[in-house]
């Protein structure tokens, strides 16, 4: 290391007094102390948007998809959905119970489910009734309220799998039914398979253990379905040969087609994606560069390739795909945008690794009709203005 | 698809992972109780339903107690859904998804009640009321008699409006040009 002289302490004392000098009345004024929890900046308001209710136990609240960089969702701004309010379920006491067509029923506490050996995955969850607005005549203005029941998250548990196997699931079991400990006991008939080959018992998410609205203490995660039948506050997994058509996957959750007859079990997030920036309710500042991004998921895998409109679709272009990429993940997309000041159309369109490509909106309405109320992952287009107002452009 | 042999050697597969002995050993065997505790869970058959029964008579009082406020004097909705109404509606522009036009067993109704409502107190409910007031919405909806009782053995065989009105997941269905 460089010996340091006296003429360059003095130096440096001269540029400190003159520094200090500059700063006036704030000189020497002391930050906050340490904390033992951390809070964010007193200058970032972004929350989450819920909805008017007389049952706010019930009901959903969105992630602000917009003010979100990266791919992870903080824990604290992941999107709700609770039929019945959420928890406070004491881990210490808390068990979950593996019965039914099964060798060796389980029941596990918490200490002993953390014994077991564990992975961390990042996926996406999105609630199957994400964009149910965009079925209807009026879409919904800016992307949270659209597309904002979904996040993504690292989530840690032990996989499914493993249980499975210690349990010894009988030759004869095709279905397992998941309750949680909510007030409803919250209830999914899940296929047995190789779809939930992935599928966790998670008790962690972003690096610490699960929040109480995403199910705190464990939650069944079968990454790539809708979230309905991923259920939080997991008490018991209960093997059968059939499925018990819950209230929650025959009077919900199920596609209503234009027939009058309702597709049942329609667990797989189709290939979606969004352009969050620029998206409704912004404004531009003026012409001049910008970043667009956006985020894409699919629940069949890994995201492939994004493109993007700039003229209401009569070109694409390829966006950059931030790396690495996660099978069932929010992949964040980005392209520098040189805005002229002109009215632009914008949109982007997913294409998923099975090759399967993000519908338009009336591509979908085309097979669907407008009655299936939920799984619409169709393209949201937003209008740019030429003073730089962002809206929906199905509105 | 799958050849014969391949199947063979699944179903082979599948009895030595059942037989195999637990490799961490973690955790105890539940009590019958334990389980029992946890709750009813109501099968399509019947499967999981409890002693006890009721009709549409004996559903009227528990219904105008626990239920009005939220699902409507006959249960045409309010703050909480309509549950009467809506046969013949599924495939017009305006359907109206009830208990009565949509939902496919009448077992689910059973379960969904005991394990959800009311709303604000679930659980409360006792066995006997809870086929009581499935009986009444079930009357309402014009499904069952007045006098008609439910129990474990009837209530599977109740046939809704819409038994066969789901179909399976036909995904990817839109293709493009």
């Amino acid at each position: 290391m460089r010996k340091t002289n006296r003429r360059q302490v003095l130096q440096f004392g001269a540029a400190l007094g003159g520094g200090l000098a500059a700063r006036g009345e704030e000189t020497g004024k002391l930050g906050k102390p340490l904390s033992g929890y951390g809070e964010r900046s007193p200058f970032v308001k972004s929350v989450r948007a819920t909805r008017q209710s007389k049952t706010p136990e019930a009901g959903s609240s969105s992630t602000p998809l917009a003010d979100m960089y990266g791919i992870i969702t903080p824990s604290s701004l992941h999107y709700e959905r609770h039929h019945s309010g959420v928890p406070a379920l004491d881990p210490a006491r808390h068990r979950l119970t593996i019965h039914g067509l099964v060798e060796r029923p389980l029941m596990l506490t918490m200490d002993e489910i953390r014994r077991l050996p564990s992975v961390s995955r990042i996926h996406f969850l999105e609630c199957g009734g994400n964009s149910g607005g965009e079925w209807g005549a009026k879409t919904a203005p800016d992307v949270q309220r659209a597309y904002g029941l979904a996040s993504c998250s690292e989530w840690t548990g032990v996989p499914l799998s493993l249980l499975l196997r210690e349990v010894g699931v009988k030759p004869d079991a095709s279905w397992m039914i998941a309750e949680g400990a909510d007030a409803c006991h919250m209830q999914r008939s899940v296929p047995l398979g190789n779809d939930l080959d992935e599928a966790l018992l998670a008790y962690g998410q972003n690096g610490e253990p699960l929040r109480p609205e995403q199910g705190f203490p464990l939650r069944l995660l079968t990454p790539g379905w809708e979230g309905n039948v991923q259920v939080k506050w997991l008490q018991r997994l209960h093997v059968t040969n059939q499925p018990y058509m819950a209230r929650d996957e025959t009077s919900k959750y199920s596609d209503l087609m234009p027939d009058g007859k309702a597709r049942i079990f329609t667990l797989v997030a189709e290939a979606k994606s969004v352009v969050t920036f620029p998206s409704g309710g912004q404004t531009l500042a003026g012409p001049g560069l910008f970043e667009l991004t956006g985020l894409a998921w699919s629940g069949r895998g890994r995201i492939e390739r994004v493109e993007v409109t700039l003229d209401g679709g009569h070109t694409w272009q390829d966006a950059q795909l931030q790396e690495p990429r996660f099978r069932k993940a929010f992949t964040r997309f980005r392209l520098p945008w040189q805005w002229d000041g002109k009215p632009a159309v914008i949109a982007s369109r997913c294409t998923d690794e099975t090759g399967y490509v993000q519908p338009t909106r009336e591509e979908l309405i085309a097979v669907r009709g407008t009655n299936s109320g939920y799984h619409f992952n169709g393209i949201k287009v937003w209008k740019v203005d030429a003073g730089g107002s962002v809206t929906n452009a199905d509105a | 698809m799958l050849t014969p042999s391949a199947c063979a050697l699944a179903l082979l597969l599948a009895a030595l992972l059942a037989a195999q002995s637990p490799k961490y050993g973690v955790g105890r065997a539940p009590s019958a109780e334990e389980i029992r505790v946890l709750g009813i869970q109501v099968a399509p058959d019947g499967t999981g339903l409890p002693e006890g029964s009721g009709t549409a008579v004996e559903g009227r009082e528990v219904f105008a107690a626990r239920c009005v406020k939220c699902h409507g004097e006959k249960g045409e909705g309010d703050v909480g859904p309509a549950l009467v109404g809506g046969q013949g509606t599924l495939a017009t522009p305006k359907p109206r998804k009830t208990v009565g036009s949509f939902w496919p067993y009448a077992t689910t109704v059973w379960d969904y009640i005991n394990r959800a409502m009311p709303f604000n107190q679930p659980g409360v409910l006792s066995h006997s009321q809870v086929y009581a007031v499935v009986a009444h919405i079930l009357y309402l909806n014009g499904i069952v008699g007045e006098t008609q009782v439910l129990n474990a053995k009837t209530l599977p065989k109740v046939r809704m409006p819409n038994r066969d009105g789901f179909v399976a997941d036909p995904r990817p269905d839109v293709k493009r040009k």
